[in-house]
């Protein structure tokens, strides 16, 4: 890093701390077992808390057999709604932007299955568990909602976490009456759960009217900040400690009742208690990716460009509140159109509320439009890639915005040379292998957007020449405390090793959110801030004092390196941090700063990460079972600050894009609205025998405007295009245009 | 939880004792039955601990050829046995084509036979089931039934048995030894599962405190070793129960099928074997005509239970795979994706 006497800093690009493939600073941590999970802490005097969950998926419940409960050995309290403590902030009601309304045992009413109904406390997990067997509650059933036949549609006021529930632009009607081609599908995505490896667990502990809580989280100061409101207390009272979780995929952004409950109870019982929930249990209060109906039409020209562009989902959410997933959205800045409308109607069923699920609503949008697209490019008698170039977007549809950067169509050429796309057949069901299975290649591209939230991060440069930064951030297992540190270290001109990274603890400065893929840009920016005001606070004192190398040098201005400063005109002349804090008399010198999107940049550019997924499924033609063969993805999202963790990301979320189009899916019993697969045997993600090859090209991008750092994100990006490409390919070695998601062997057959 | 008796007998007959009280439930690696208390589908007042019986974790091989597998072998153990499997490749690739490494480890062979339909309604206590709770009704009768069975079902109940292993235990004949207060006794593993007709909660022919000591395969079954497959359709790769499944065995002679064996597993209460289809392929070419005509006589009497026609076609066709497969011969080495459809054919390059 250098710095100009404006202190405005040019940032190398190579041989810097970012841009190294380093390994996760804490992954022999975690293979070893030596990192403690929120339901690893056992405080002194810890009580375990069970909660009893609704069997029903509507109704109220009649009676709960306390006594019984209560009368297990081991068992010291059962909290219901008659006897919970009293909270501040009434759980029917929102609560900022990630506190939706949640149970927390308000009163009698079931509206879901899996929905907390009492919560039973005793000294062991197994007495616990047992207490809240013997509730044996009864109840008053009523009829469940629980698809588009007797659900409640209503019209959308908001999707997601309050975003609007329309986009549009251009004239549809005039668009498809100039079209030649006209496609018109319908598809269907299925409820999915989250399934982090580790479940949603809470210790809480109260001193008085301060609040200790252990639990993974992906929100920290959000969060401390609504548990304080719901018990009444200031926000200095809270401390959530988050070091490490084992996936959040969003499921851990958003506030839920179970955890809550745990604190309630060590509130009531004026001990610790732990809570976690069981894998069953994550089925219902704590988020999933809402089931989608969707329909696209698309009008194409004789020439195999868009003329309209036409996204409509009916998105699933509970009875009381409104997530919806905004799937239609992702027809929205990716392919240029004269015309494009997204549009969403609300279905009331008798759920727990969706929530955010890693690329929520790209994910279900782009399978079915990177599906339509295929289907238009086959009306078409296109290649589906000549296709996606024909239509391709050079600034964003609709606003006109360029682009900050985009190198999508690098993406497509070096994917689609090293997937060995050309020589496709344009007709399905025309390879075969070796063996005599069928073989299909399909593509579709990867869009996602790049929000910046605003956090906060301190650097305090110390007198032996190391440092200590520190933002309440969240590393969920993606890797962001090895790529914030390389960040932190980059800024401040040390090797990474003399650099102490602080992180997943709430009374730190605000890390922002790890969501939205925005981590690394966010917490990264103000870790980036902080360490060049550190930096600045030490060049002053040098270049002011006579007896510094570098006085004078204000006006040449420094460069920091190697945890020395030097004079920009004279690199010979320079002084080590260690120094300067020394002769300073200072132990430290501590930078603090935020970090925030310049909002003028938001407003001229459009901000995305794209990519494009090419991927080969093999399909027995007679027993119908898929496997995707190789997958090969290429991504530009800015700068890569390690390409190792990336590539991960990249691979992750492809996975996950296989598991969605080939196996995910929560099957609900129509009658009761219960989940009949509520655990890992039974709702399938992909194993390793399912993703035999793949291969993540990182396309270089230089994006000057997405924030100083250039970084953009890569944790969502990779979903998308590829459940897409995976059903476009089943289409191109079947035959088989599969609409409903997952596909299944009987589709095949 | 609820609470329970735990009891680790140290001899067959305390344990058989142990086993004949009420609520008793023989215990092997736990893991079927452990997670079945768990859900609370299974609420056992005893744990009869047998794992640490002495003289049933062995493999014998008797003077007439049988083999006598002790009913604690573990699942990975009896696969990886290099004579067994070169004798009973099906029932190695079976083995291990079920779970996942770390359950094969543990698990054990009485407890692979005698685990528990995986049916959801069974294992969710607020779902009418006559196998778990007798009169209550099926709920799986007009539920989520794409899995559920095509053969042999009845309107009481229409789960299937989902062992892998069983199949081809089935199509070669073993033979089950079990210990009883009233002493020793066979049975044909055949005859062990029941089907559901008017008492879906009666699973086994195994009466209170019976246990398993033994599995036995006769010493013909090996006839069978050069010309043998186990084939399991699955929705994923690896880690999943059968959709459908076959185990083909066959003695060919100069392109003629001089003897043939075959079962079904996913589809019935217990796994199916299908004798008309055995008798028709005895004495004919080993050409698809006879292989589609052998399907067609096993599933003659198949039909859906639920939204689950589609494993009857499923099903012939995996019975024309795994005959057809079994024609061409049983691979050398096993093969890098047990039972998998993407590894049955020459030339494949799956690296698992
Ligand atoms: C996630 C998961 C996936 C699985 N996938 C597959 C699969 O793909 N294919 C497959 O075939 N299996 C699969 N299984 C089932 C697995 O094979 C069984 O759980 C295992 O074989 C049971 O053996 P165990 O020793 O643990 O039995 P236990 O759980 O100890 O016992 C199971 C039952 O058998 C009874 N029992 C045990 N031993 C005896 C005996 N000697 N005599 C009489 N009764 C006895 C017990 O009382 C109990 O009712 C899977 C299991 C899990 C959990
Ligand atoms: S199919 Fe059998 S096991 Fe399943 S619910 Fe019906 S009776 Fe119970």
């Amino acid at each position: 890093m250098s710095l100009d006497a404006a202190g405005n800093v040019a940032l190398p690009r190579f041989g810097s701390n970012a841009g190294q493939p380093l390994s996760r600073r804490d992954g022999v941590l975690k293979v070893t077992g030596r990192a403690t999970y929120a339901a690893d802490n056992h405080p002194n005097g810890m009580l375990y808390a069970v909660p009893a969950v609704s069997t029903i998926a509507r109704g109220r419940v009649l009676a709960l057999d306390v006594a019984a409960a209560k009368a297990h050995p081991g068992v010291v309290e059962v909290m219901t709604p008659d006897n919970k403590p009293p909270l501040a902030h009434d759980p029917d009601e929102k609560l900022g932007r990630f506190g939706l309304r949640i149970e927390a045992l308000q009163d009698n009413t079931v509206r879901y299955v899996h929905q907390p109904i009492a919560v039973v406390v005793a000294d062991t997990l197994e007495a616990a568990t047992e207490g809240a067997r013997l509730l044996a509650p009864r109840y008053e059933v009523e009829d469940a909602r629980t698809g588009p036949d007797n659900g409640m549609r209503f019209d959308a006021q908001t999707v997601a976490l309050g975003s609007p529930p329309r986009a549009a632009h251009g004239d549809l009607e005039a668009g498809f009456a100039a079209a030649a081609h006209l496609v018109e599908s319908d598809y269907e995505t299925p409820a999915q759960y989250h399934n982090a490896m580790e479940p949603h667990a809470v210790v809480a502990s109260w001193d008085g009217d301060h609040l200790t809580i252990d639990m993974p989280n992906q929100a920290l100061a959000i969060s401390a900040s609504a548990y304080a409101t719901y018990f009444g207390i200031p926000v200095e009272n809270v401390v959530l400690r988050s070091p490490f979780l084992g996936g959040g995929f969003g499921s851990k952004a958003i506030l839920n009742g179970p955890q809550l409950l745990g604190m309630m109870a060590a509130r009531m019982l004026k001990r610790p208690v732990k809570l976690v929930l069981t894998r069953a249990q994550m089925y219902g209060p704590v988020g999933h990716r809402g089931a989608t109906w969707q329909r696209l039409r698309l009008g194409v020209d004789g020439g195999g460009r868009l003329t309209a562009l036409h996204h409509h989902s009916l998105s699933a959410t509970s009875s009381f509140e409104d997530f919806l997933e905004p799937a239609a959205n992702a027809s929205q800045g990716l392919y240029a159109s004269p015309a494009i409308v997204s549009e969403h109607t609300g279905l009331r069923l008798d759920i727990g509320t969706p929530g955010p699920m890693r690329a929520p609503g790209e994910a279900s949008g782009s399978a079915a439009l990177e599906s339509a697209m295929d289907e238009a490019a086959y009306a078409c008698g296109m290649d589906p890639l000549d296709f996606r170039l024909a239509n391709y977007a050079d600034t964003e549809p609709g606003s006109g915005k360029p682009y900050s950067s985009k190198a999508l169509r690098e993406c497509y050429a070096e994917g689609a040379k090293r997937f060995g796309w050309s020589g496709r057949p344009m007709e399905p069901r025309q390879m075969r292998d070796d063996n005599g299975f069928l073989v299909g290649w399909g593509m579709g591209t990867a869009l996602f957007g790049c929000p910046q939230f605003p956090a906060s991060a301190r650097a305090t440069l110390r007198a032996n020449g190391t440092a200590l930064v520190e933002t309440a951030g969240a590393d969920m297992g993606q890797g962001a405390w090895t790529a914030l540190a390389q960040i932190a270290a980059e800024s401040l001109g040390l090797d990474m090793d003399k650099v102490e990274f602080h992180s997943g603890l709430s009374t730190l400065p605000d890390g922002g959110v790890a969501g939205g893929s925005g981590h690394t840009g966010s917490a990264g920016m103000a870790l980036r801030n902080a360490s060049h005001e550190a930096i600045r606070q030490l060049a002053d004192s040098a270049t002011a004092d006579a007896r510094s190398p570098l006085f004078g040098a204000g006006n040449v201005g420094v460069v920091a390196r190697d945890g020395r400063l030097h004079r920009r005109d004279d690199e010979s002349r320079s002084e080590s941090y260690a120094d300067i804090l020394q002769r300073a008399g200072r132990a430290d010198m501590v930078g603090k700063a935020d970090a925030a999107r310049d909002p003028e940049d938001a407003k001229r550019h459009a901000m995305y990460s794209h990519g494009a997924v090419f991927a080969e499924v093999k399909v027995d033609p007679d027993l119908g079972q898929v496997r995707v063969s190789r997958m090969v993805g290429a991504f530009a999202a800015g700068r890569i600050i390690n390409p190792k963790l990336v590539r991960s990301q990249y691979f992750g979320g492809m996975i996950w894009g296989a598991s969605f189009a080939l196996l995910e899916e929560a099957v609900t019993d129509r009658r009761t609205g219960r989940i009949m697969n509520a655990d890992l045997a039974e709702y399938h993600v992909a194993v390793n025998a399912d993703i035999p090859e793949m291969e993540a090209i990182l396309i270089p991008e230089e994006d000057p405007h997405v924030n100083a750092l250039g970084v953009k994100g890569v944790g969502e990006v990779g979903i998308t295009g590829t459940v897409g490409a995976i059903a476009n390919a089943v289409w191109h070695a079947t035959g088989r245009r599969v609409r409903r998601f997952p596909i299944r062997i009987e589709d095949l057959i | 939880m609820k609470r329970f008796d735990y009891v680790r007998p140290s001899s067959i007959a305390e344990a058989v004792s142990a086993a004949a009280l009420p609520g008793s439930a023989i215990l092997g690696a736990g893991t079927n039955l452990l997670d079945m208390m768990k859900i609370g589908s299974a609420q056992p007042e005893r744990l009869v601990d047998i794992t640490r019986l002495p003289g049933l974790d062995g493999i014998d091989w008797l003077p007439d050829g049988s083999v006598e597998i002790g009913a604690l072998v573990r699942n990975a153990d009896l696969a990886y046995d290099e004579r067994f499997a070169r004798r009973f490749p099906s029932v190695a690739e079976a083995l291990l084509s079920g779970a996942s490494p770390q359950l094969r480890n543990a698990a054990t062979a009485g407890g692979n036979v005698m685990q528990h339909t995986r049916c959801a309604y069974f294992h969710d206590l607020s779902s009418a089931c006559n196998r778990r709770s007798p009169g209550s009704g099926c709920d799986a009768l007009n539920g989520e039934n794409r899995l559920h069975a095509v053969l042999g079902w009845s309107e009481h109940c229409i789960a299937t048995h989902p062992s892998d292993f069983c199949v081809p235990l089935v199509a070669l004949d073993a033979v089950v030894e079990i210990e009883g207060h009233k002493g020793r006794r066979e049975l044909a593993l055949e005859a062990l599962h029941l089907l559901p007709g008017n008492t879906p909660e009666v699973e086994s022919a195994l009466m209170p405190g019976e246990l398993i000591v033994a599995l036995r395969l006769p010493a013909e079954a090996a006839d069978f070793a050069s010309h043998t497959r186990y084939l399991k359709l699955r929705e994923r790769t690896s880690y999943a129960f059968a959709v459908v499944s076959a185990a083909a065995a066959l003695v060919v002679d100069a392109g003629v099928v001089q003897s043939a064996r075959l079962a079904l597993g996913g589809v019935a209460a217990k796994p199916w074997r299908a004798r008309r289809a055995e008798d028709a392929l005895t004495g004919k070419p080993a050409s698809p005509e006879a292989f589609a005509e052998a399907a067609r006589l096993a599933l003659a009497d198949a039909k859906p239970s639920g939204h689950n026609a589609f494993k009857i076609e499923l099903a012939r066709r995996i019975v024309v795979r795994a005959l057809t497969e079994a024609a061409t011969g049983t691979p050398e080495r096993t093969i890098p994706l047990p039972g998998s459809v993407f590894t049955t054919q020459a030339g494949s390059n799956h690296v698992a």
